[in-house]
């Protein structure tokens, strides 16, 4: 099964469970619990089940293309439930039946693994998802996001595509997974990966990113005076890609380091009670007239 | 009739750390619950996996114990007034005990006359009371508690089902939406749902459905697979406990693999290898009979053996990526020198208050050099011990333990050797992180020891100088651990140096520092106390009596060996009749000498005999206690101040201290007080309680 048909496979699965399926976000981001869509959804009481793929940039990971397992950028498949259904660990595995891993031929298990994100005051309890010894997935019952508590809980599963991939497929180098039909992941994202992670370690303009970083910031808390949660909250994740490029590049000395992820934090903290009170304002409109 | 009952709680996964806790919890818990509740039973059987805990009660009594006992009232000339009526009091007794006065009968105890009224509980149907077990269910405990879907409980994992049955009958109550019930689940893939007609099919219904509800039996089977490994391949397979533990607890059909991996490999250090194996694999890792690491590797798949070289081929592959990455990150390290590392360590934070990593390496390197000043070692010793110290921490900035981050120090030493240090600085490098838990090994050589006391000073100065003092559960730098490995380092070590200068050096150092310590005075104290606190806990593990660790810890740890061995002569002496005459005149001492204000005895106001004969054993014995004690001869010293114990005795037998004419009591006090500052310097023997054992 190539990637294409591993991504339709998990949208078909997990769209029959009544899933959204939205399409990955367009502000450049870490991790898909960074997307509104997670991060900002699972706050408040309203019911939220979503799906799509996220591609994740990590500038610190970028290895021009050379290493077999690290990316500049790799894709997770973001699954969100609010709340979580009890069925939840049944939905999953039949996802992997659907995506043709039979668990009677392999051995499948929860492995404690708890979650935490400081710079988004976030943290959750789960599991990482071992297929015959190898990670594959990412299992959280979130508990706290924004530092506010989770009421009721979301449910998050984060597959990693080229992980469960390379396993699929048998291929020990990611560049040599198949897409789809004739294309390799080398085909597509090498020549990105080449030149994003000589872009991070050399090119970039420590400088104009130091400028924007702080741009980004006021217009964040700008936007937020304003009211305007989801712009804000956009401005966030800017700020936050800005500092990785800064950080990969190694120009953030100690000091300063923390003074940036507490700034990230603050703003992160400050739109999540802003989006709850909103979102109380306008009446939960997702929650049905029994709920209210 | 007696019949049985089973209790079982059905979760997603718990975290294997929390199982073994979980099921001794339900099973003592039950215990308890059904002796409160008096009702009898023949046995207690407790269950674990990662999916359930459960238990088992044979033979339960259907009804409660019915108690027959009788309340003591109050005196009968209370209970009756002087018509012989019964008094408010009496009737107020017999209401409370649900009786009316009809009830009293009176009986003598000790020559008076009291009322009493019997009582007659009668036992309450058990099948009633067995919904109570709700609460023995809600108040397991666990490290960590979690919330989930709409439900307000916190647990450790999801609840997905409950069975509740006495003998064929359930016994009906709801957890966070879930309904007790008749029926389990076999194992997740293997196995079908189950439907329990009587609580004895448990453990064997489980089994036929793949599922090992013993944990002893699961590990048990994981054991023997692996010892037919050995026997056949000729293997010698080391098993570590925890290991053990942990894997027993993640699978609830244990079936054993071996897997292999590229001979090349090996040439990784052992460390690298058995980290990737057991730390996150969860494998075993594999030894020939002389004890060499083979490339194989043994794993536990919970299930069968269906297919299992599929399982055996993914597992293969995910050890090889680690390794692989594990073999690239060792080149990589290899390609710079311990210099640039150092450098780098200037960008790395270690504590925000307390700047980098690179100036704590300086300050380690300056409390080393003052500490073997004062250790007196010889200059190569020292001079290597700074070396270590100075490159102490330089693998905390290499790939290998960037990744691998419980082999730091490990590599630093194998890195250490590679990049051409001297052996004995390259082992320091890796014995400065000792004892590297509760109960771990020491440094062996002078320059480790040296070296890991002024790393953890250096953590536990600098922490409480800007405020981070440890509580109850909460110590995020291991400080209490740390402090436990100083004492332990000094006592083996026998080092004769007090605690309280190693502190002193050390505060020294940071007010020369850009450091701010709000108020010097406070964080000494402070510094005291947990160091006091932490000998405490130290002696307690050791065994001794709480009164004589309190005895001789009432001001300082001192001398770590030495404050030992007085605690060890004193426990001793503690049961010996002889001495307790000794104690007896050092506390009639040490109690007077705190009226005491200090002032030059004056030998010519010395009016009896036994004035001047304490004062002259005092000036005799002070000399050799002083000679005894700089030799740390615990004994021999308290046999030396055990000789003012007579003359004490005769100068209490002849003298008024609290003298009317106040020079002569003043100069009384002052001797007083000059034998009290003797005996404290031993001991403060006012703390030790006199047992009488014979």
């Amino acid at each position: 099964m190539n990637i294409q048909e591993m991504i339709l496979t998990l949208q078909k699965h997990w769209s029959d469970q009544n899933c959204i399926l939205t399409q990955a976000y367009d502000v450049e981001k870490g991790a898909g619990t960074m997307s509104p869509m997670t991060l900002l959804r699972s706050l408040g009481p309203e019911p939220w089940n979503v799906a799509y793929v996220e591609p994740s940039r990590r500038p610190a990971d970028g290895r021009y293309g050379q290493n077999p397992n690290r990316l500049y950028q790799h894709h997770q498949f973001q699954v969100i439930m609010k709340p979580s259904p009890n069925n939840i660990q049944d939905l999953y595995l039949d996802s992997l039946k659907a995506l043709g891993i039979d668990p009677l031929e392999h051995d499948i298990r929860f492995v404690e693994d708890n979650w935490e994100n400081p710079t988004l005051g976030a943290a959750g309890l789960g599991w990482e998802v071992w297929l015959d010894g190898m990670e594959i997935t990412q299992f959280t019952y979130f508990q706290q996001i924004g530092g506010l508590e989770a009421n009721p809980i979301t449910v998050e599963l984060t597959y990693g595509l080229e992980r469960l991939a390379s396993y699929i497929q048998n291929k020990e180098n990611v560049f040599d997974l198949e897409w789809t039909a004739g294309v390799t992941v080398k085909d597509i994202f090498f020549q990105p990966e080449f030149e994003h992670s000589t872009y991070t370690f050399e090119e970039s303009d420590t400088d104009m990113l130091f400028k924007l970083f702080s741009m980004y910031e006021l217009e964040a808390k700008r936007t937020m005076e304003n009211e305007l949660v989801f712009p804000a909250y956009d401005y966030v994740l800017k700020c936050s890609h800005t500092f990785n490029l800064l950080d990969a590049k190694g120009v953030i000395s100690v000091t300063e380091r923390t003074g940036y992820i507490s700034r990230i934090r603050n703003l992160a903290r400050s739109i999540a009670k802003a989006y709850v009170a909103k979102r109380e304002e306008l009446g939960f409109p997702m929650l049905t007239k029994e709920e209210k | 009739m007696a019949k049985d009952a089973l209790f079982e709680i059905g979760l997603e996964e718990l975290p294997a750390r929390f199982v073994d806790d979980a099921e001794q919890q339900l099973l003592e818990k039950t215990e308890i619950w059904l002796k409160e509740l008096r009702i009898s039973f023949a046995s207690v059987t407790s269950y674990s996996t990662p999916r359930r805990i459960a238990v088992f009660i044979q033979d339960m009594a259907e009804e409660q114990t019915t108690i027959e006992e009788e309340a003591k009232g109050p005196a009968e000339k209370i209970a009756k007034d002087a018509e012989g009526n019964w008094t408010k009091a009496a009737i107020g007794f017999t209401k409370g005990q649900g009786k009316t006065p009809d009830d009293i009968y009176t009986k003598e105890i000790n020559g008076t006359s009291y009322i009493f009224v019997k009582k007659h509980i009668d036992g309450k149907q058990t099948k009633e009371l067995l919904p109570g077990f709700k609460e023995i269910i809600l108040a397991l405990q666990f490290a960590k508690n979690m919330r989930w879907g709409k439900q307000t409980l916190r647990y450790a994992r999801p609840i997905r089902w409950l069975v509740a049955l006495f003998d064929n009958e359930i016994i009906p109550f709801e957890i966070a939406g879930v309904r007790t019930g008749n029926q389990t689940f076999g194992h997740r893939f293997l196995g079908k749902p189950i439907t329990l007609v009587n609580p004895n099919d448990y453990a064997a219904s489980l089994a036929q459905n793949y599922v090992i509800a013993d944990a002893k039996q699961r590990e048990n089977l994981i054991v023997n697979g692996i010892k037919e490994l050995e026997r056949k391949e000729g293997f010698h397979i080391p098993v570590s406990r925890e290991l053990l533990n942990e894997v027993r607890n993640l699978v609830e059909y244990p079936t054993v693999f071996m897997g292999s991996f590229d001979e090349s490999f090996l040439k990784l250090p052992s460390e690298v290898l058995i980290t990737s194996m057991a730390e996150h694999q969860r494998y075993f890792p594999v030894k020939s009979k002389d004890g060499h690491l083979l490339p194989h590797f043994v794993g536990v798949r919970n299930g069968d053996d269906y297919k299992l070289q599929t399982v055996v081929k993914g597992n293969e592959k995910v050890l090889k990526a680690r390794l692989s990455d594990a073999q690239f990150f060792y080149e990589e390290d290899h390609k710079h020198s311990v210099n640039h590392y150092l450098q780098k360590l200037e960008k790395v934070v270690f504590q925000e208050k307390l700047g980098t990593i690179s100036d704590k390496v300086n300050r380690i390197m300056h409390i080393t050099e003052k500490l073997a000043e004062m250790l007196n070692v010889d200059n190569v010793t020292k001079q290597r011990a700074v070396r270590a110290a100075q490159i102490s921490k330089f693998d905390l900035v290499t790939n290998m333990v960037n990744e691998f981050t419980e082999l730091q120090g490990i590599m630093g030493e194998k890195y250490a050797m590679n990049f051409g240090e001297e052996k004995t600085v390259a082992k320091a490098v890796a014995e400065h992180y000792m004892p590297r838990h509760a109960n771990g090994k020491l440094p062996e050589s002078a320059e480790g020891s040296i070296v890991s006391v002024a790393d953890k000073l250096d953590t536990i100065v600098g922490c409480i100088s800007v405020g981070y003092i440890p509580t109850g559960s909460q110590d995020p730098y291991g400080l209490r651990r740390q402090a436990l490995g100083i004492l332990k380092t000094l006592q083996k070590n026998e080092w004769n140096i007090t605690v309280e200068s190693l502190l002193d050096i050390t505060l020294d150092l940071y007010q020369t520092l850009d450091i701010e310590i709000k108020d010097v005075n406070k964080v000494s104290a402070e510094l005291n106390e947990f160091f006091l606190m932490r000998a405490s806990y130290l002696m307690k593990e050791m065994s001794i009596p709480q009164d004589i660790i309190q005895a001789v810890l009432y001001k300082q740890v001192g001398i770590v060996g030495y404050t030992m061995e007085k605690a060890s002569i004193l426990s001793e002496k503690r049961n010996d009749a002889d001495f307790k005459q000794v104690q007896e005149a050092f506390t009639r001492v040490l109690n007077l000498s705190k009226k005491a204000q200090f002032t030059e005895v004056d030998e010519l106001l010395f009016e009896t005999a036994s004035e001047q004969e304490l004062f002259q054993q005092y000036l005799s014995v002070s000399a050799d206690y002083l000679d005894k004690r700089n030799s740390r001869d615990a004994n021999l010293a308290l046999e030396q101040i055990s000789k003012l114990a007579e003359p004490i005795h005769t100068f209490f037998e002849h003298n008024m201290v609290m003298a009317e004419d106040e020079k002569l009591r003043k100069n009384r006090l002052s001797l007083i007080r000059l034998v009290a500052k003797l005996i404290y310097d031993f001991a403060d023997m006012t703390r030790i309680e006199w047992k009488q054992h014979f």
